[in-house]
């Protein structure tokens, strides 16, 4: 306890500790509560978010598992139903998709399908996106997947805020709910606002305001559009960011806000376009918003390729400040 | 503690019912079905009644039971009420699963019921996850998963056994080896056939089980909760059973013959069971009129309280899609 409140007024940060003191603030709150994947214990997370936590909380609390994605996932369903609050990590969101059947067959179905007997209030974890020279099959970015699993939520923390309190908000809600985490971000530093001790797993946030164009993001895109904001504001261009957060349920309100307010859009997702959350975000954009708009939705996202490996081409399959820069110029006309 | 089963003629007489109601429940489902009052799939429990029961008999209220989407027999025997589930596959908002899961998906917060599990393999994690709550919040209580043969197919099965093992936790096995995943006989989808030899593999305690006889699956039931109780992890029992319907009400069976069907049918345990009876005089001929009088008159309630169901209202589709709580 003592430690947590001396690291809790230390208000810088990075992204990778803000996780790992949720985690184990979420553990010495709730005796229910465990943290369990691959390699999260002696290893100390695949990303060493979980660092730390085996020696302190011990091997129940810190679950190393075997390769068995599926049923360590399925079993924390099985344990949030029965009366745990377990944390799972799956390492990356591309391992996840062994688990997928659990995902949207078992958790996202009972609460539904038992008429509301039974609750599934699961956290899970995963590291999503590319930006470190993984190669296709770890540079995968599968939150608008998950976005579109009714029973869901899913949560996309893009700040160290987010990273330090989505978490114990997710554990307090009674539904599964899906924690994204961006890969590129773990080494991201920066301040806690001393005075925040939580947050909300509702709503979208403003991170800039601006009046003549709306850019909505999430995750690592967030970072790369407040700099293209501020490219955009040295040629007087005043961009508004908006930060997603909360991929699912989608808070239509804020966005829509926003957006009938600046009257011009972008979308930023380093998800593939087709069938993605900035396709749904597009859509309900158009079929809600249509006559507020003073220029077509905008949306920049990755190139419908398999992530290489090579830098260059890596970089240039993902979404990029100049190209946030250069939609703006073009849907803003220069004042 | 449970005892060893000694037959007397009240457990006999209850064995017997307990099959029964199952078996007439059933046929009322395929007669029903046929008149289009139960829609969607259907898949019946004849011929392997003495699993679900034999296992049941050995679990007490703490327990849980993961079951699959041949579920009725699991239902029954744990003491689901018939009316609600027939109700649920009227699709009527009584059902025990309010009319949203139908003949697959039977769930019984109070009973422990789990679920019917359409997902072949799906419920074995599942019943990790309730074991591991249960060794932190009930300790002693056993969670009994349900699964045929064709999940030994599946990655679920071996990664949920290992896990179970290797964690010690307090899971029942339960694999209803009917031979016949769908069409696919075990001899075609397994290189080991011999199912309670997988989990061996993994250091479960196993053992393969006459599954026509529900004293036999009763004894090994006790046997292997008795285990599990006393803290030696999980439990992996072979029912070694036969389904004497098709696999559910679109099957021709073109991937068995009416012999085998036959021959099977020669193990039948209700038939059996009540030539035991009556031969050792725990049964009268008048008493056996009653048993059956009893069971019909419960499957006719049930089926009155199905058609007086109500039917959800649309404007909740919605509900419980996210739930406001976590139900206590
Ligand atoms: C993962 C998955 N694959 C395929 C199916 C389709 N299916 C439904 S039942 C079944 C056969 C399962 O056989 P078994 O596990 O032996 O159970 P039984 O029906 O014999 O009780 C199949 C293939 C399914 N429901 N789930
Ligand atoms: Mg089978």
């Amino acid at each position: 306890m003592k430690e947590l409140a001396a690291n809790a007024s230390t208000n810088r940060m990075t992204y990778r500790e803000a996780c790992r003191q949720a985690i184990r603030e979420a553990l010495i709150d709730d005796p229910r509560t465990l943290l369990m994947g691959e390699d999260v214990g002696l290893y100390g997370g695949c990303y060493a978010v979980s660092k730390g936590l085996l020696a302190e909380f011990g091997p129940q609390r810190i679950r190393d598992t075997p390769l068995a994605e599926a049923t360590f996932v399925g079993a924390g369903i099985g344990a949030a139903m029965a009366g745990l609050r377990p944390i799972v990590e799956i390492m990356t969101c591309n391992f996840s998709l062994l688990a997928l059947d659990q995902i949207m067959n078992n958790a996202a179905t009972i609460p539904h399908m038992s008429g509301g007997q039974f609750a599934v209030p699961l956290v899970i974890r995963m590291a999503t996106g590319a930006g470190r020279q993984l190669a296709a099959q770890h540079s995968h970015s599968l939150e608008g997947w998950f976005a579109h699993i009714p029973g869901l939520k899913v949560l996309a923390p893009g700040t160290i805020e987010d990273a330090r309190f989505m978490l114990k908000a997710a554990l307090a809600d009674p539904n599964p709910v899906i924690i994204f985490e961006h890969i590129v971000l773990y080494n991201a530093e920066g301040d806690l606002d001393p005075d925040v001790t939580s947050v909300d797993i509702a709503k979208a946030r403003i991170r800039r305001h601006g009046r003549d164009i709306s850019i909505l993001t999430y995750g690592n895109s967030l970072p790369k559009s407040l700099a293209a904001a501020e490219v955009l504001a040295a040629e007087g261009i005043e961009a508004e960011v908006v930060d997603l957060r909360v991929l699912r349920p989608l808070d239509n309100a804020t966005l829509f806000e926003s957006v009938a307010r600046t009257r011009r859009c972008i979308v930023v997702d380093e998800g593939w376009k087709s069938g993605s959350i900035s396709a749904e975000i597009a859509a309900r954009l158009s079929e809600d918003q249509f006559f507020e708009l003073d220029a077509p939705i905008r949306r920049i996202c990755s190139r419908e390729i398999p992530v290489p490996y090579a830098a260059h081409m890596e970089e240039a399959a993902l979404p990029q400040t100049p190209q946030i820069v250069d939609a703006a110029r073009s849907l803003v006309k220069p004042r | 503690m449970s005892q060893k089963p000694h037959i007397d003629r009240e457990s006999g007489r209850h064995l017997f019912k307990q099959m029964l109601r199952i078996r007439r429940f059933e046929a009322k489902c395929a007669e029903l079905y046929q008149a289009q009052k139960i829609r969607g799939f259907l898949h019946l429990y004849d011929g392997e009644e003495a699993v679900a029961l034999g296992v049941m008999q050995a679990l007490e209220d703490r327990d849980a039971v993961v079951a699959t989407y041949r579920d009725h027999g699991h239902a029954i025997a744990r003491g689901l009420p018939m009316a609600t589930l027939m109700a649920e596959m009227y699709g009527k908002m009584e059902g025990c699963s309010r009319g949203r899961g139908g003949s697959m998906h039977f769930f019984d917060r109070a009973r422990r019921f789990y679920g019917g599990n359409a997902i072949v393999g799906g419920g074995l994690p599942l019943a990790i996850g309730i074991a591991m709550a249960d060794k932190q919040l009930r300790p002693g209580a056993v969670t009994a998963c349900f699964f045929g043969e064709g999940a030994a197919g599946e990655g679920a099965f071996h990664e949920s056994i290992n896990l179970a093992e290797l964690w010690d936790l307090p899971v029942l096995f339960v694999c209803e080896n009917n031979l016949y995943a769908m069409g696919m006989p075990l001899e075609l989808a397994e290189a080991e056939t011999n199912i309670s030899r997988k989990a061996a593999a993994y250091r479960t305690p196993n053992e393969a089980v006459d599954g026509m006889n529900p004293i036999a699956v009763e004894a090994a039931a006790r046997r292997a909760v008795d285990s599990i109780r006393g803290g030696n992890g999980p439990y992996f029992l072979e029912c070694r059973t036969y389904r004497f319907r098709a696999h559910s009400m679109f099957d021709a069976q073109l991937y068995r013959t009416r012999e085998e069907i036959e021959l099977w049918k020669e193990r039948d345990p209700l038939p059996r069971m009540q030539k035991w009876l009556e031969e050792t005089h725990m049964l009268s001929p008048q008493e056996l009129r009653g048993i059956e009088a009893d069971v019909e008159a419960e499957i006719g309630k049930a089926v009155a309280f199905a058609e007086q169901g109500q039917w959800e209202k649309i404007e909740e589709l919605e509900r419980f899609v996210l739930v406001d709580e976590v139900p206590e």
